[in-house]
């Protein structure tokens, strides 16, 4: 999946993660996470979005994102929108791949 | 036991922490909204917190159902997401015609065959938000075999018939003993609409006694606090229970003796008696308040 534009999704809410892609092309995935549970789960929410950006195919991008406590499966959930949205995809969204390694 | 369906309770589905923790409270289904409370442009994210939710948190058992937009819009692509994900319940909003429902039914088989997910195994109910839905209810309720319920949906059904709602409900009688009938004939479930003034705990508790006596299983509510109010209507009474099993003892001895017809405080006790007393004790057991000793 390649990045178009910058793309976006979530809020800045309890529980949820609101996260933005830019293309970075050539330059691989760079994080840049902001996160209340920073010192506890920063390098599990880094991984978490690392692997769902692989998984979606991306090889570059830059990540930004603020954290408020989110789950694995919210953080996911928003990195594949973010994904979608910056990758231009807004309909027929390719389930089967996504339910191979979604769990 | 049939399952009980007093409450489900209504969650935005683009509310990461409303998703997370909505079985906490204990309300017997949670819904999941993609429709209404889900903006156009967040439809997809919404759809993706949802697919993600429902594959990875452990509801411990609740029922989930995923009120989904309509085929018009982006239902299918909802259809695909949630049932992959593993629904237990598809809710069709604005539901007029028994082509609606079976448009649904095709477009869910389609996936489950895609799968390999049993056809039919996951269920529908539809949503009766307007007029034509409510004269159709009938034709509606028998349109598929996935169909476990039938729903009034009273704010759009209330703007279509140039009304409001009341405290009295009047506005909405017809269209509730329209459901409850087509429900009962059909062999499914009736549930009713949303009291959306979450302060008044009085006009919740009245509106469920309304809705209970028309006969309807359970309610939508919109707070976690309404849960307790209406799933205490629904709960039989101590009363209730204690009298139901005094003539499900008297039928059983009157079985061992052989005797027909017999009658307990002098009244008498026939078949339909004796149906509401197993159905009381069947809700009392399925809610924790009584225990059949062994």
């Amino acid at each position: 999946m390649e990045l178009k534009k910058v793309g976006a999704a979530g809020t800045y809410e309890s529980s949820d993660i609101y996260v933005t892609l830019f293309p970075n092309e050539g330059n691989g995935i760079e994080i840049l996470l902001k996160s209340s549970v920073e010192k506890q789960f920063g390098t599990q929410i880094r991984k978490v979005i690392r692997e769902t950006l692989e998984k979606l195919g991306v090889k570059d991008a830059k990540v930004q994102a603020e954290d408020t406590g989110a789950l694995d499966c919210i953080i996911r959930a928003r990195v594949e929108t973010a994904a979608h949205r910056a990758a231009e995809i807004t309909e027929n969204f390719n389930w089967e791949e996504l339910d191979k390694w979604t769990n | 036991m049939d399952k009980l369906r007093r409450t489900m309770m209504f969650v935005p589905g683009n509310n990461a922490g409303m998703l997370k923790d909505a079985h906490i409270y204990g309300a017997d289904s949670l819904m999941f909204d993609l429709e209404d409370s889900v903006s156009i442009h967040e439809k997809d994210t919404a759809r993706f917190l949802v697919y993600n939710a429902i594959k990875s948190v452990d509801y411990e058992g609740t029922e989930i159902v995923v009120r989904i937009n309509g085929m018009d819009t982006c239902g299918k692509e909802d259809i695909e997401a949630v049932i992959r994900a593993g629904v237990d319940v598809i809710r069709l909003p604005k539901t007029e015609t028994a082509a609606d429902v079976v448009e649904v039914d095709e477009a869910m088989t389609e996936v489950e065959k895609k799968i390999g997910k049993e056809v039919g195994s996951t269920l529908m109910m539809a949503a009766i938000e307007g007029p034509l839905g409510a004269i159709n209810a009938l034709s509606i309720a028998t349109a598929s075999k996935r169909l476990m319920g039938i729903a009034l949906g009273a704010e759009d059904y209330v703007r279509s018939m140039k009304t409001n709602r009341t405290p009295g409900g009047v506005e909405l009688l017809a269209a509730r003993s329209a459901i409850v009938m087509a429900a009962r004939a059909a062999g499914i479930y009736a549930l009713d609409t949303v009291f959306s003034n979450v302060d008044d705990e009085e006009g919740l508790r009245r509106e469920t006694q309304l809705i209970k006596d028309l006969g309807f299983d359970g309610k939508s509510v919109i707070n976690p606090r309404q849960i307790a109010v209406v799933n205490s209507i629904f709960n039989p009474t101590e009363k209730q229970i204690d009298d139901a099993l005094k003539i499900m003892k008297a039928i059983k001895e009157a079985e061992a003796k052989g005797s027909g017809v017999i009658a307990l405080n002098g009244k008498m006790i026939d078949k339909p008696v004796v149906a509401r007393a197993e159905r009381v004790i069947e809700i009392a057991k399925a809610s924790g308040l009584y225990r059949e000793e062994v």
